[in-house]
């Protein structure tokens, strides 16, 4: 089993209401590193898969997301990261509001959410190598100079070696290369580190290592983390407190 | 049939290898065995390496006047002064269609980049930026679709004077269409990998995604789709010359040599019609051939026909 190297993980508070639905009453959390309120979301109107859906993750707070299958976890930390536009609901950010999704989001709103997909392959573009890979947030942020200082130090927070860093994602494992996307998802910073099943395809060592490179710069930086899976005993063990997805209100 | 089975009998030689289980069948593609599929590819590349040698090279190693007219020798069958004959002027064809392969190589290879250019940029347009602009972009494409080429090229042309420039950009502005959908369907299913929301989230521009995610992964379709539409070109250049549109009369090309060639037909005399058709079949064949071994490669599960 992981053994987060952190702070008191295994003290989960399991709350059967989190948030109360949006309304008057609703304390502005100025502090949030997220906060989502009453987003409905969907790919086709007919079929919304949130419905209302609201969640609050304080600054430096662990948050594991619970939930089977296709329930719309996904959908809610693509939200979060403001990856899909919501047809309704507020996303706030570090206390600001995002009123643009995607490309239409500010760059520097975009970038303090870091994103770790579930599917390394998929989450890599396969021309680049490691290195380019890890270092692409910097290059696309016009932050060039600081690709020297920075990637040596990630790529070996988390675990990986130089000679992998000049591979290309074929030439990798799966592991490999999702130790390669957190440390893409790291490279800017980010406030709030979202984790979309990030180790849901990984065997339990190569778990404990991105659980423990995660906590690692948690630890350093103070981040926020919403972690999104279907393993209920480990994100017990990894997150300050886990919210079940069918106890977002309101469905 | 070229290729036999390694049963695990046939195979005492290499023992070391352990492979006992019959997996080691070689996966062939519906229709023809491998060994006719890379001869195919053999010849198309030779072919192809000796049109492009000899268009390069011939006029530069045998400074002739592909216009030297000698109306004492017309109409003379192949021999060994003339070896593909000479023409009603009296001019040596082997000479000629090299050059008329010079001028339908040039606007074929030129035309065909054009198009390509040109179908990149409106294909990956729509598909990087999808929504509105893509519905109206691929609407237009479909407008533009709906007339013949060949009328829209002859269109092109009669706004400019003849020459190889109206040509090139007659053939250049009708082909890029189906590019443009092949760029545009590759662009759409790029844009929704996983891959893409992470450049997103990493800052990334709509200009950077597309230059640095979407293009370099569809370049290899596109690439294909230019060399496919080299053929197109050079068909369309001699169609256009052949009906007097488009390279003019006195320049050597396949097809107005072809098209001047149809009053001697009826005279008895073939080679004049036959050198310039040979000459405009296989190059074209043959690049047909090295491109369907291209996608081959590319996707090996479509197995590909010639298309010209």
């Amino acid at each position: 089993m992981p053994e987060p190297t952190s702070k008191a993980t295994s003290e989960t508070t399991p709350e059967p209401t989190p948030e109360p639905i949006p309304g008057p009453t609703h304390e502005p959390a100025p502090g949030a590193a997220l906060e989502l309120r009453g987003v409905s979301a969907g790919y086709d109107r007919r079929a919304p898969v949130l419905h209302g859906a609201s969640l609050t993750v304080d600054d430096g707070e662990a948050v594991g997301l619970l939930g089977p299958s296709g329930c719309g976890k996904s959908t809610l930390a693509r939200v979060a990261a403001l990856l899909h536009r919501p047809w309704a609901g507020t996303v706030r950010l570090a206390g600001r509001t995002a009123h643009g999704f995607r490309h239409r989001a500010p760059r520097e709103l975009r970038t303090t959410v870091g994103v770790v997909f579930q599917q390394p392959r998929l989450a890599a573009d396969p021309r680049l190598t490691l290195a380019d890979l890890i270092a692409e947030p910097l290059r696309a942020t016009g932050r060039r100079a600081e690709i020297p200082g920075r990637l040596p130090a990630l790529a070996a927070s988390a675990g990986l070696g130089g000679d992998l860093l000049a591979r290309r994602p074929h030439e990798v494992s799966d592991g490999q290369l999702q130790r390669a996307c957190l440390a893409r998802a790291l490279v800017l910073r980010p406030r709030l580190l979202v984790c979309d099943e990030m180790t849901a395809m990984l065997d339990a060592s190569t778990t404990a290592a991105l659980v423990a490179a995660v906590e690692e710069y948690r630890r350093e930086h103070g981040a926020a983390l919403l972690a999104v899976g279907h393993d209920r005993v480990l994100l017990e063990r990894w997150c300050d407190r886990t919210v079940d997805f069918e106890a977002l209100p309101p469905r | 049939m070229t290729a036999p089975v390694p049963a695990p009998t046939e195979a005492p030689g290499k023992t070391p290898t352990p492979a006992p289980v019959p997996a080691a069948v070689p996966r062939r593609g519906p229709g023809r065995p491998p060994g006719a599929r890379a001869r195919r590819t053999r010849v198309s590349a030779a072919l192809t390496a000796a049109t492009v040698l000899a268009a390069l090279l011939v006029p530069a190693a045998f400074p002739l006047d592909q216009q030297a007219v000698d109306l004492a020798a017309k109409l003379r069958p192949p021999s060994w002064e003339h070896p593909f004959g000479t023409d009603e002027l009296g001019r040596d064809l082997l000479l000629r269609c090299v050059h008329g392969l010079r001028v339908s190589l040039l606007v074929g290879v030129v035309a065909a980049l054009v198009a390509t250019v040109v179908g990149i940029a409106v294909g990956g347009l729509a598909g990087a930026l999808g929504g509105r602009t893509d519905r109206l972009v691929m609407r237009i494409v479909d407008v533009f679709a709906s007339v013949p080429h060949l009328l829209l090229g002859i269109f092109v042309v009669a706004m400019f004077r003849p020459g190889i420039w109206p040509v090139i950009a007659s053939v250049g502005l009708t082909h890029w269409l189906s590019t443009a959908r092949i760029v545009r369907a590759e662009t759409h299913s790029l844009r929704n990998r996983p891959y893409v929301d992470a450049a997103i989230s990493g800052g990334s521009s709509r200009w950077r995604v597309a230059v640095r995610h979407l293009l370099p992964g569809v370049l290899p379709q596109a690439g294909l789709a230019a060399v496919l539409m080299v053929p197109h070109a050079i068909w369309h250049e001699s169609a256009l010359s052949f009906l007097g549109l488009g390279i003019p009369a006195h320049q050597a090309s396949l097809g107005t040599m072809a098209e001047a060639a149809r009053g001697s037909l009826l005279a008895g005399a073939w080679w004049p019609t036959l050198w310039p058709g040979l000459f405009i079949v296989v190059p074209t064949l043959a690049i047909a051939g090295l491109a369907g071994a291209w996608r081959e490669r590319i996707n090996p599960r479509v197995r590909s026909e010639l298309t010209l």
